[in-house]
């Protein structure tokens, strides 16, 4: 079925990513540092984390749950502000959300007192251009396809379809930047497998650039072209994997199976 | 959808078979109520009373009517399974009235004049409707002003509450300290606080009302998911987007549990109101009716109030499933 995307002509895109080869980096993280307090004691989830992103780029940040990635991509999203270190996006500071910059959580968090189209005009209705764009809530809905459950409420529908509506819910506002929280951690197997397709092809039609946090290391090799691992907490980059397989890739790819082994030796699990 | 189209292949050979069964059970419905006919008609009344006639009448028509409904007619029709599902209530209300009417008009094994018969309260409606619907008339338009008046104030100070710190501050010891006395207790104070009494009757139905209203929907708003906020905030949203569109959506189930609860408490501060302070509504007719002895007349008056206050329930359920309609599972009424 992915095989589809080929047909799309932008397949070159994903081959030769302009890594660091664009004036401003899409995304610019120097010495970030972030901490909670957990009963009066600061607590560290991130320590002078420091990556960037190309435009058009797709990074997946892997490791052990809990590590602090989801916190790091809220960061990006300005949903919350560094206690240390440089957010830049663009090459201006993020000091708070903005929808060029959307997050799409783990649970799909629709808005159950809304139908599935005004969930992927939310965006649009906030930003008070829903008058004027109707017309792209149609076409994302299209995107994922779920045109014909427009009227729906969330509560019928599944998990994955569900999961596609956040998806459409992000793209409807054709953001720069797609912050993917673990989106298919909640799927079954199966959902999931077609979705990380439906997700590569998504990206190459858009043309967002797409940093995915994830602790599944094939999701993360099988969408990303940077893969970075982080160490347990506080999150800390421990290594940083390229992969210049060209999409679609297959799960049992050579290739995969050899990164896959050097990853999961990184995260101390080689043995099994 | 399929179930729908299974039922009808399956019932579709059976359907000769119903079409023209009697339905029994509104048979012996109608039994009942012509028996009710005749025990009104043809035994003499122990007592002076009024309409005994008329009553029999009309019990021996719904009786015929029913008796009719359970031979004649298509059996599958709706009407027909209107009619099914309501026979037992028929038959239980016949029977009831009955033996209402055998212990009072009939033999007056029922002390006088505090249970009077069925055809007295029927004779109420007939000979008194002025002065019943007038009071109807007087609680509703102070149950509406009262109950509008709180709902609204309890609404925006439960949403300011559960939304501004600074807000909830303020009130929330305030709410702790004077929300759980019950509004009747501020009766004497109302009535020499306010100009009218009636102002002073709005003001305590409001308050009864307001509570409840206040403190669910700031639980409600309080309850919100984080992560609402989150993606609304992330899609662009300003404070006005996220109260308006995410916080009051969200919060309106609970909202309506309020709602709910003033209602039952606006109806019983309200009948206490006009029982002490207002010179009209039911709650004055019913005082008025008691020192008269008229205890039909205030049957009568329950009767009404009864059918009003539950009116007023089943239309704020109507509301609450139009605007929730989007819940799981709602209670039906």
């Amino acid at each position: 079925m992915v095989s589809v995307v080929a047909t799309h002509g932008s397949a070159s895109r994903a081959e030769a990513p302009p890594l660091g080869g664009a004036a401003s980096p899409a995304l610019d993280l120097s010495g970030v540092s972030q901490a909670f307090a957990l009963d009066g004691r600061p607590l560290p989830v991130l320590e002078d984390v420091s990556l960037s992103a190309a435009p058009g780029e797709f990074v997946a940040l892997l490791g052990p749950s809990g590590c602090g990635k989801s916190t790091l991509l809220r960061l990006v999203a300005g949903l919350d502000l560094p206690v240390a270190g440089d957010v830049l996006v663009r090459g201006k500071a993020v000091t708070g959300p903005d929808p060029s910059r959307i997050l799409v959580f783990q649970d799909p968090t629709l808005f159950p007192w809304r139908t599935v189209f005004d969930n992927v005009a939310l965006g649009l209705e906030a930003q008070g251009r829903l008058r004027r764009d109707r017309g792209q809530v149609d076409e994302a809905l299209a995107l994922v396809g779920l045109g014909e459950f427009a009227g729906a409420y969330p509560h019928q529908l599944s998990g994955g379809m569900a999961q596609r509506v956040s998806l459409a819910r992000a793209l409807v506002n054709d953001p720069d930047l797609l912050l993917l929280d673990e989106p298919l951690g909640k799927l079954d197997s199966l959902t999931r497998i077609a979705m990380q397709a439906e997700l590569v092809k998504l990206w190459q039609e858009s043309g967002f650039t797409a940093l995915l946090v994830t602790h599944d290391v094939e999701e993360a090799l099988i969408l990303a072209q940077r893969v970075i691992v982080f160490s347990d907490r506080p999150a800390r980059i421990q290594a940083e994997i390229r992969n210049d397989l060209p999409y679609p890739r297959h799960r049992d790819h050579p290739r995969i199976v050899e990164l896959r082994r050097e990853v999961l030796t990184l995260l101390g699990l080689g043995e099994s | 959808m399929s179930t729908i189209a299974l039922q009808n292949e399956t019932t579709a050979p059976a359907e000769d078979r119903i079409r023209w069964r009697p339905i029994y059970a509104a048979l012996l419905a109608g039994g009942i109520w012509l028996a009710l006919s005749a025990l009104a008609a043809r035994l003499p009344d122990a007592a002076e009373f009024g309409y005994t006639n008329e009553f029999a009448i009309v019990a021996g028509l719904i009786g015929v009517a029913l008796a009719i409904g359970s031979i004649g007619g298509d059996r599958t029709g709706p009407l027909a399974a209107r009619l099914r599902s309501w026979s037992p209530w028929l038959i239980l209300l016949g029977s009831f009235l009955f033996v209402w009417e055998l212990a009072t008009a009939k033999r007056l094994w029922l002390p006088m004049p505090f249970f009077p018969p069925p055809q007295a309260i029927a004779e109420v409606f007939v000979d008194d409707y002025a002065r019943l619907f007038d009071s109807v008339w007087h609680s509703a338009f102070l149950l509406a002003g009262g109950y509008l008046i709180g709902a609204a104030v309890g609404f925006v100070s439960g949403v300011a509450i559960g939304w501004s710190k600074a807000v909830g501050y303020w009130a929330h010891p305030i709410l702790r300290f004077i929300g759980p006395l019950p509004a009747t207790a501020w009766l004497p104070l109302a009535f020499f606080i306010f100009p009218t009494s009636w102002s002073a009757s709005t003001f305590l139905v409001a308050l009864a009302t307001g509570f409840p209203v206040t403190v669910l929907t700031w639980s409600g708003i309080a309850g919100v998911n984080k992560a609402y906020y989150d993606v609304a905030r992330t899609l662009g949203a300003s404070n006005r987007f996220l109260i308006l569109k995410v916080a009051i959506p969200a919060a309106l189930p609970h909202v309506f549990v309020g709602l709910f609860m003033g209602l039952g408490g606006s109806f019983a501060v309200l009948v206490v109101a006009e029982m002490l302070g207002v010179k009209s509504g039911l709650g004055w007719y019913l005082q008025w009716a008691q020192g008269w002895a008229a205890y039909a007349n205030m049957y009568a008056a329950l009767l009404v109030m009864a059918i009003a206050c539950s009116g007023l329930i089943t239309l704020l359920f109507r509301i609450r499933d139009w605007l929730l309609s989007w819940q799981k599972g709602l209670v039906q009424w």
